[in-house]
């Protein structure tokens, strides 16, 4: 055989390679959302085993919940289920944080990556009798006096807080400087913001959505790269802080399984992800499709780790 | 009068003989798992959302409701029979409740915990009808600084739950504080006290910890007495029903209770547990009977049971009004409307007035059917007591282990609970008190996050706790609480 035959033909079966592990079927799938029943990963769980057994991709499958430490006692069981091919976990930005905060000791680089599915993004939001009219007002009194615009949103360390460390960092303040008010649950955040307590808050826009309809909130900004469809706010970037971030949701599997395993649960997803059930759940859910397979979001993966510790030692949450 | 058009309306929607069914489904599943200790509606309510896609959302959300308030009710069944509260907000039931039980009052104190909660219900539904917006409105603007002075006034009257020895309850006390610091401190993100475990980053669940030193306690203090009084079983004195002298003393604790517990559960934040406490503490100061405080008090019974009801009806006004969660089961509840594509807020009276209504009018029919559910059956679990010891408690036992292994599905909190249980037995053994450790390592998470956003708020400057009104007057109770006793007490003597 000649070179170039050599070459065409393994090219030809690293094409075809896929697609005839897609034919491999998998049986009885377990996903574990490694949250409590009822939080976002639980519901972007379920939504998974529905859109697969609806389309009859695989069938059966089973959740499970391993809720604790922002994810990571599910993470640390999935790295102990090695080489099992019939496990996927949930998981996302909040858990690449946790992983950081809490000392974790398996990272995400210890499992296999398989896609990003779906995310949201944070808006910036201001009570509507607040001075602050636009980003623009807001960014200039922090710089002013980083101490004194308090900015409510959820836990230590979380997106929230990564969001407006990166908006300080992006607007020339000391992340260390700047007063965040971390509260518990997102109820908490939309109290404080609505009863004039904080100068403005952060949270994923399915949040504060009903508050921002009726005209009690005003968004000042978007974390999305373009401007959103349905919704009235202005990109940070538009209005002079170069930050972008989606509190994104994906789906990763243990590690040690073989290139064709990974290939057929990678497959099944992209199967979810055209069918019309998973169209139907992330409309009626408004969740942002943000689908990345395979060797994309492995980098994106990279990316995002290293993004997160770089923010969260800025904001001194990380040594 | 829209208010009572659109609740017309919704009880064509409620009274339709399917929805009927789902809300009778909702309060049995709901009495069913407030009875369960550690199965909490939360839990029941998170489990069913993926069963209850298909359904069409008001019946899905009549269901919830009816589990909802169904856990309320049932939570304080086994609190006072068998001193093992199934539901956190039934704590304090068990003080009195279960003294009641041991003196053959157990179905008069089942009485007047259902007839309470119904009356408690009932009004809170009310006042959700009628003055939902205006109470959310108010209910967001409360300070932390307020809401820092309200937990410290629960600290300040937590005395009336120590029993004999006031020392001995501080002990308690204190231990449950310390049991609260555990976990991830919010403000800073940075482990306490988690001794390298990451099953205890999240801090240690109260309901492990309630199970743990109630029932587990309870179970082992008997197990090591059950050769030593044999004979000594409770019987049933007397009718099922509540005595002229049993209402005459249950009608105004059940308001009391209702006027306490309603604004809490409005209150972000604000929860079922407190404003039992405070009613508790409000009941033994106003009775005329103080002395059978801690000896089977039937206003101990009364009161909070009423104010963990109204809390209840409570928690709904932020959540409908301004999609705010403000505990666990709502926060629940609020996934259940997104999974409809729905969002609570000031819009969803607007673009889904039917549910909403429909939603509402079950509250009532689902108050009602549990009060026709729960009279009848208070003889009957009284029985319960019937049962050996060695049975009964094996399956408190079987039902607890299973409880608290359902929060995480984690053998770790297994083990805490075992640990938890020891030390329960230690504290009847030894005569601690089990109830201000619980109140600790509830209202002590809570009491720091409020005075530490407090601060945050205010850049460091403490004098925010007196300057701002609200917290300025409830600090002026609090002074007054702590002082005016002993200053009264001293001036009766000089007298006498």
């Amino acid at each position: 055989m000649s070179k170039p035959l050599i070459t065409l033909a393994l090219s030809l079966s690293l094409l075809v390679a896929p697609s005839l592990a897609a034919a491999q079927s998998i049986q009885n799938l377990r996903i574990m959302a490694p949250a409590s029943p009822g939080g976002g990963w639980d519901q972007t769980s379920r939504s998974v085993q529905s859109a697969l057994q609806d389309a009859g991709i695989v069938k059966p499958v089973q959740v499970f919940n391993v809720p604790g430490a922002g994810g990571t006692i599910g993470l640390a069981q999935l790295y102990n289920s090695k080489g099992d091919s019939s496990l996927m976990m949930t998981m996302g930005l909040v858990m690449v944080g946790a992983i950081q905060t809490n000392s974790s000791k398996v990272d995400l680089s210890r499992v296999t990556p398989l896609a990003r599915l779906t995310g949201e993004y944070e808006v910036v939001v201001v009570p509507a009798s607040s001075p602050y009219k636009n980003m623009g007002d807001l960014v200039a009194a922090w710089k002013a006096d980083p101490g004194k615009v308090a900015f409510a949103g959820g836990s230590a360390g979380g997106t929230d807080h990564m969001l407006v460390g990166l908006m300080a960092k992006a607007a020339g303040i000391d992340p260390r400087k700047m007063n965040y008010v971390p509260f518990s649950g997102g109820g908490e955040t939309l109290a404080a913001v609505l009863g004039n307590q904080v100068a403005a808050a952060v949270a994923g826009y399915g949040e504060f959505e009903a508050q921002i309809k009726a005209g009690k909130l005003r968004a000042v900004g978007i974390s999305s790269a373009k401007p959103q469809a349905g919704i009235d706010a202005p990109t940070l970037k538009s209005q002079g802080l170069n930050v972008e971030l989606a509190n994104w949701r994906g789906i990763v599997a243990p590690p040690g399984i073989s290139g064709s395993q990974k290939a057929a649960l990678i497959s099944a997803l992209d199967k979810m992800h055209a069918s019309k059930g998973w169209k139907d759940t992330l409309e009626t859910r408004k969740w942002t499709d943000l689908y990345l397979s395979g060797s994309k979001f492995d980098n994106y993966l990279k990316l995002e780790a290293n993004r997160t510790a770089g923010i969260l030692k800025d904001i001194g949450l990380v040594k | 009068m829209d208010a009572l058009t659109s609740l017309f309306a919704g009880f064509e929607t409620a009274l339709t003989p399917l929805n009927l069914l789902w809300a009778l489904i909702g309060v049995t599943l709901g009495t069913l798992v407030g009875v369960l200790p550690g199965i909490g509606p939360a839990l029941t309510v998170a489990l069913l959302l993926p069963v209850t896609a298909k359904l069409p959302a008001v019946s899905a959300f009549i269901m919830f409701a009816g589990i909802y308030y169904g856990g309320m009710f049932g939570g304080s069944t086994t609190s006072i029979l068998l001193n093992t509260p199934g539901e956190s907000a039934s704590i304090i039931t068990a003080l009195e409740g279960n003294k009641m039980a041991r003196k053959g009052r157990a179905a008069a104190a089942l009485a007047t915990a259902a007839i309470g909660s119904f009356v408690a219900g009932t009004i809170g539904t009310l006042l959700l009808t009628f003055a939902a917006p205006a109470i959310a409105e108010i209910a967001v603007q409360i300070p932390p600084t307020a809401k820092f002075a309200l937990i410290l006034l629960a600290f300040v009257t937590i005395s009336a739950t120590f029993g004999g020895s006031p020392l001995r309850g501080l002990i308690s006390l204190a231990f449950g504080l310390g049991i609260g610091l555990v976990g991830t401190d919010l403000q800073s993100g940075q482990a306490r006290f988690t001794l390298g475990f990451p099953e205890l980053l999240d801090g240690i669940d109260f309901v492990t910890v309630v199970i743990g030193l109630f029932a587990i306690g309870e179970t082992l203090f008997v197990a090591t007495r059950l050769r030593k009084d044999k004979g000594n079983v409770i019987k049933l004195q007397g009718n099922a029903s509540m005595t002229r002298e049993d209402w005459r003393r249950s009608w105004k604790p059940w308001l009391r209770g209702t006027a306490l517990g309603f604004p809490f559960g409005a209150i972000p934040a604000g929860g079922a547990e407190i404003p039992t406490f405070l009613s508790y503490t409000l009941e033994k100061k106003l009775s005329k009977h103080p002395e059978e405080f801690g000896q089977g008090a039937i206003e101990g019974v009364a009161g909070p049971e009423a104010a963990n009801n109204a809390s209840a009806a409570g928690v709904l006004v932020p959540l409908l009004t301004l999609g705010l969660p403000t505990s666990a089961t709502a926060a629940i509840l609020l996934a259940a409307f997104q999974q409809y594509g729905l969002q609570p807020g000031p819009l969803l009276f607007l673009t889904n007035g039917d549910l909403v209504w429909g939603l509402i009018a079950s509250l009532y029919i689902g108050n009602f059917m549990l009060l026709l559910l729960n009279l009848p059956l208070a003889p009957v679990w009284a029985k319960l007591l019937n049962i050996p010891r060695p049975f009964l408690y094996a399956g408190i036992l079987v039902f607890s282990t299973v409880g608290v292994y359902s929060l995480n599905n984690s053998v770790f909190d297994l083990v805490l609970l075992a640990i938890f249980g020891v030390i329960g037995y230690g504290m009847r053994r030894f005569d601690f008190p089990v109830t201000p450790a619980i109140i600790g390592v509830i209202l002590g998470p809570t009491a720091e996050n409020f005075f530490r956003t407090a601060m945050q708020q205010s850049g460091g400057d403490y004098s925010v706790f007196v300057t701002q009104p609200s917290s300025a007057f409830i600090l002026v109770i609090v002074v007054l609480a702590l002082v005016l006793p002993p200053v009264l007490r001293a001036r009766g003597k000089r007298a006498a």
